[in-house]
């Protein structure tokens, strides 16, 4: 219709370049110079250290051949591998059915269980694990459960994984699965098709894409995740551990860019096919399609019920396990109640400054970052000509999300420590773990703008510039009023993940700087696992009330600023 | 519009809010000292030091023997420490032969025994405060569990009744791992040594991060026996840990907490207030107060729930040897033990 030939117009009509576009371009290249700062120089250097030597002598590959000749080294490829697919089918499989529970089933407490699946988003990986010691340690209340093998290893590391990452594929396959077109149920149904057919013939090929990049999520976000395996790995080593060792433990940055390239090249692979499906994913809900609406079946609905309560309950006692222990004096010998594992001034990593650091980072990476994000979507999206710059500023959004969040951490390292950087001042500093926080979250908070801007007409842009009304304006009264939920959205997101994060910023916190998640780490790194779950208690908690907080403002803006969506 | 306006004064007061910056503290000297030693230590010797200086303020960074010693490494190029305070020696001599610090005798150096400070450079790059000293934590109720005998020496350790109840630090990752091992191969020479390992490897769990993990991992019942160190099992046994702390009869290895200042420091007379501060007795009782050997002889007191005799149990420690041999013991200890998973290769 008519926007699409405002979009071909730029093309086949030389479009003026107005003082207005200059503007435009102006923040778009700030933006775009930003990404370059945040994300390409720093990997450049992180890069280039792979082939040097200790001096920075170039070396070409000898850092990559010692590399795969070290057996102690080369393992981790295969045991990262062999973990994050099995892990990854779990996941799935759980997700899968947990998703087909919420929203092709009458059960009952459906928002429940969909609330208490997001659970595990508000925590530390490191969290899932420390509860699982408790569960399933050698003193864990649950060992006999295990038939005498060990928590600490693959087991332990399959289980904390499929915890952690068990909300962020359910919320893919549920997306997948609520875009159904219930004729196609009816024509299965009047065909013949018994429930099993339909299933394999309707189901599955209609969320079959939603299903592979749910599967490419869970496997990037676990062969890249560092706290399950820190805290029960035992002896079973993984790419992402062994970046941490060779830095941490030997003073070997050379090996850790060159375990961190390795560990780029499964997420890049699994990011780009993720891009190549998604490019065939044709909509499958046209304007004439019928929401599928689920018919209650007694049996049906209670064994869904029942499944879902299983993996409820065992997200619930995770969280519960944690806030157990974080309150018990001395486990297992001495179980009396104490707060005292809340003090702590006296332990590793920062103390109560520590959580104080991560709220303050978290909510400048939730400010800034929604604006920025928000900004360059919008730019990207709605800006005219420079087609080139926005091409490129398209590539460079994507990035982030390839990169590991140790690999961007060593990264930040390399490039802003250099004496010769001017930004130099930066480092050790609240502001460059924002920064960092917000270019390994850049990626998604992006996307999410972009669907939501991709649902405003270009015809306010067209009318307004007809108007003569500056685009700046359009986006100050339209386009930001009407996008609040997403924006709402993506600042829930940054904070959410910024208090969590760990990988990333473990290699840049200072004195002054130290924080909450990292703490947990340290903590349990010291062996104080109470309260190391404590701290992970509080960041949860915090996340938690955010989110609330969040629901509520959606909630009342929502009535005020998309009262248009109704008629 | 008013929405918008809302918005806005919300975001703008909560920014107000957030506050960037620390304040406060202006006219005192901010001396940035990186530290591996204990949290629960650092606020007691930070008041002590600061009673004394009153315009100094101390700034920890604190992380274990691993991480700051990587810190500082990383930070080769372009040092933000002021001076180091409270690291293993071998980690200092290390980063000294990197030309990371610069020689200072503190006033009062001479009080000190010689064999705790740098004997190669005068005026000593780096100088000893208090020796951290290797032990064995062992859990009686898991013990009895399992009915374990109590070990007296490393050689008990490689007993088969111990397979699969012993953990010790990774020394890829852990001051103290590398503590053990090179004091394993002072002892017994390099190739017996190697083959100590070989059956010790035999009989261990798991190999940690963490030097102080394996005995809070004891103290908890995680495993009935924990390769660590003094500190850490007197610390959790006074803490109500049901475990015995072990000076294996052959001899411990130990390491010297230790401070050296970094070459291009901007407060090099704060700096050198610390180090003076350092070696006064003042600073040696408090020292002793959790450890049992510190650099000024004559001080010490016994610690409640160290092993008895652990003095006369310490090896005689070559820090220039293990300082020279620390990346190739670490990669040969690596390619023999790191994957528990793999055959083992000879």
């Amino acid at each position: 219709m008519v926007p699409a030939v405002a979009h071909a117009a730029p093309a086949v009509v030389r479009h003026k370049v107005s003082s207005e576009d200059w503007i435009m371009r102006g923040v778009l290249g700030a933006i775009a110079l930003y990404l370059l700062v945040a994300i390409v120089l720093p990997l450049y250097a992180l890069l280039s250290k792979g082939f040097q030597d200790r001096d920075g002598n170039f070396t070409g590959l000898d850092n990559f051949t010692e590399f795969f000749t070290t057996p102690a080294l080369s393992q981790s490829v295969a045991n990262s591998l062999t973990i994050s697919s099995i892990s990854t089918v779990i996941v799935v499989s759980l997700a899968f059915v947990y998703a087909y529970a919420l929203t092709r089933s009458c059960m009952a407490f459906k928002n429940l269980f969909k609330g208490i699946a997001l659970i595990p988003i508000l925590m530390p990986s490191l969290l899932p694990a420390i509860s699982l010691i408790f569960m399933f340690g050698k003193q864990g209340f649950l060992t006999f459960l295990l038939f005498g093998n060990e928590i600490y290893g693959p087991i332990g590391i399959v289980m904390g994984e499929v915890i952690y990452v068990f909300p962020h594929v359910l919320m893919i396959i549920m997306i997948a699965m609520s875009m159904s077109d219930a004729r196609l149920y009816e024509a299965s149904q009047s065909l013949g098709a018994g429930p099993v057919r339909t299933f394999f013939t309707v189901t599955l090929p209609g969320i079959r894409y939603g299903l592979v990049s749910a599967g490419f999520v869970a496997f990037t976000l676990i062969i890249t995740d560092f706290g399950v395996p820190k805290v029960v790995g035992g002896q079973y080593n993984v790419l992402a551990t062994d970046v941490y060792k060779q830095v941490v433990g030997r003073q070997d940055f050379e090996m850790g860019a060159v375990v961190s390239m390795v560990l780029l090249v499964p997420a890049i692979i699994a990011f780009a096919a993720d891009r190549i499906l998604q490019r065939k994913q044709v909509a499958i809900l046209t304007a004439r399609a019928v929401p599928y609406a689920p018919t209650p079946s007694p049996r049906f609905d209670a064994i869904m019920t029942a499944f879902c309560a299983l993996v409820g309950i065992v997200i619930v006692g995770i969280l519960g396990v944690a806030m157990f222990a974080s309150l018990v004096k001395f486990w297992p010998y001495n179980l009396s109640l104490t707060l005292a594992h809340y003090d702590f001034s006296l332990r590793d990593g920062g103390g109560w400054d520590s959580y104080i650091n991560s709220v303050k980072m978290a909510s400048w990476t939730a400010v800034i970052g929604t604006c920025v994000i928000f900004t360059g979507a919008y730019l990207v999206e709605k800006s005219k000509g420079f087609l080139a710059g926005r091409a490129a500023m398209q590539f460079l959004v994507m990035m982030p999300m390839a990169v590991p969040g140790l690999s961007l951490g060593l990264a930040y390292i390399f490039f802003f420590n250099h004496p010769d950087n001017p930004l130099n001042f930066l480092y050790h500093t609240l502001p460059i773990l924002v920064i960092c926080t917000i270019t390994h979250f850049y990626t998604v908070s992006h996307l999410t703008a972009i669907t939501a801007l991709k649902q405003i007409d270009n015809e306010f842009e067209s009318v307004s510039a007809s108007l003569k009304v500056p685009f700046y304006k359009t986006f100050w009264r339209v386009t930001v009023p009407i996008c609040v939920p997403a924006i709402l959205d993506i600042s829930m997101y940054l904070f959410v993940n910024a208090m969590t994060t760990v990988s990333a910023v473990v290699f840049l916190y200072s004195p002054d700087t130290a924080l909450a998640s990292v703490a947990v780490l340290n903590m349990d790194d010291a062996g104080e696992q109470a309260s190391a779950a404590a701290m992970g208690v509080m960041i949860v908690l915090t996340a938690g009330a955010a989110r609330l907080l969040h629901a509520v403002l959606t909630r009342g803006l929502a009535r005020r600023t998309q009262a248009w969506r109704k008629r | 519009m008013k929405l918008i306006k809302q918005l806005t004064t919300v975001a703008a007061s909560g920014l107000m809010v957030l506050g960037l910056g620390a304040g406060g503290a202006f006219a005192k000297t901010n001396l940035l000292v990186y530290t591996a030693i204990e949290a629960d230590e650092l606020s007691m010797f930070k008041k002590a030091f600061e009673a004394d200086y009153p315009d100094i303020n101390i700034k920890w960074v604190r992380d274990s023997t691993g991480i700051v010693t990587s810190k500082l490494m990383a930070e080769k190029a372009n040092p933000k420490a002021d001076i180091v305070w409270g690291l293993a020696a071998t980690s200092l001599m290390m980063l000294g032969n990197e030309g990371y610090f610069q020689g200072y005798a503190p006033k009062g150096l001479d009080k000190l025994d010689k064999l705790y400070y740098d004997q190669v450079n005068n005026p000593p790059q780096w100088v000893g405060q208090r020796a951290w000293i290797a032990s064995v934590c062992f859990n009686t109720v898991e013990a009895g569990k399992y009915k374990l005998p109590l070990p007296t020496s490393w050689a008990d350790l490689t007993k088969p009744v111990y397979k699969g109840h012993v953990i010790m630090p990774n020394p890829n990752s852990s001051g103290t791992g590398f503590l053990d091992v090179s004091s394993w191969i002072q002892l017994m020479g390099e190739e017996k040594a190697w083959k100590y390992m070989d059956a010790l490897h035999t009989n261990i769990a798991r190999y940690t991060h963490s030097g102080s993990k394996p005995c809070k991992l004891a103290a908890r019942g995680e495993i009935p026996i924990g390769i660590s160190f003094a500190y850490r099992g007197a610390k959790s046994k006074n803490a109500g840990a049901p475990i015995e702390i072990i000076a294996p009869i052959e001899g411990i290895g130990w390491d010297l907490e230790s401070f050296a200042i970094v070459k291009n420091t901007k407060n090099l007379k704060a700096a050198r207030a610390l180090a003076d501060w350092s070696v006064t007795k003042k600073a040696m009782v408090i020292y002793n107060r959790e450890y049992a050997v510190v650099a000024m002889p004559g001080i010490a007191k016994p610690v409640k729930n160290f092993p008895p005799g652990i003095l006369s149990k310490m090896i005689k420690n070559d820090f220039a040897w293990a300082a020279k041999n620390r990346i190739r013991i670490l990669n040969k200890w690596r390619d023999r033990y790191d994957a528990k998973s793999e055959p083992k290769k000879k």
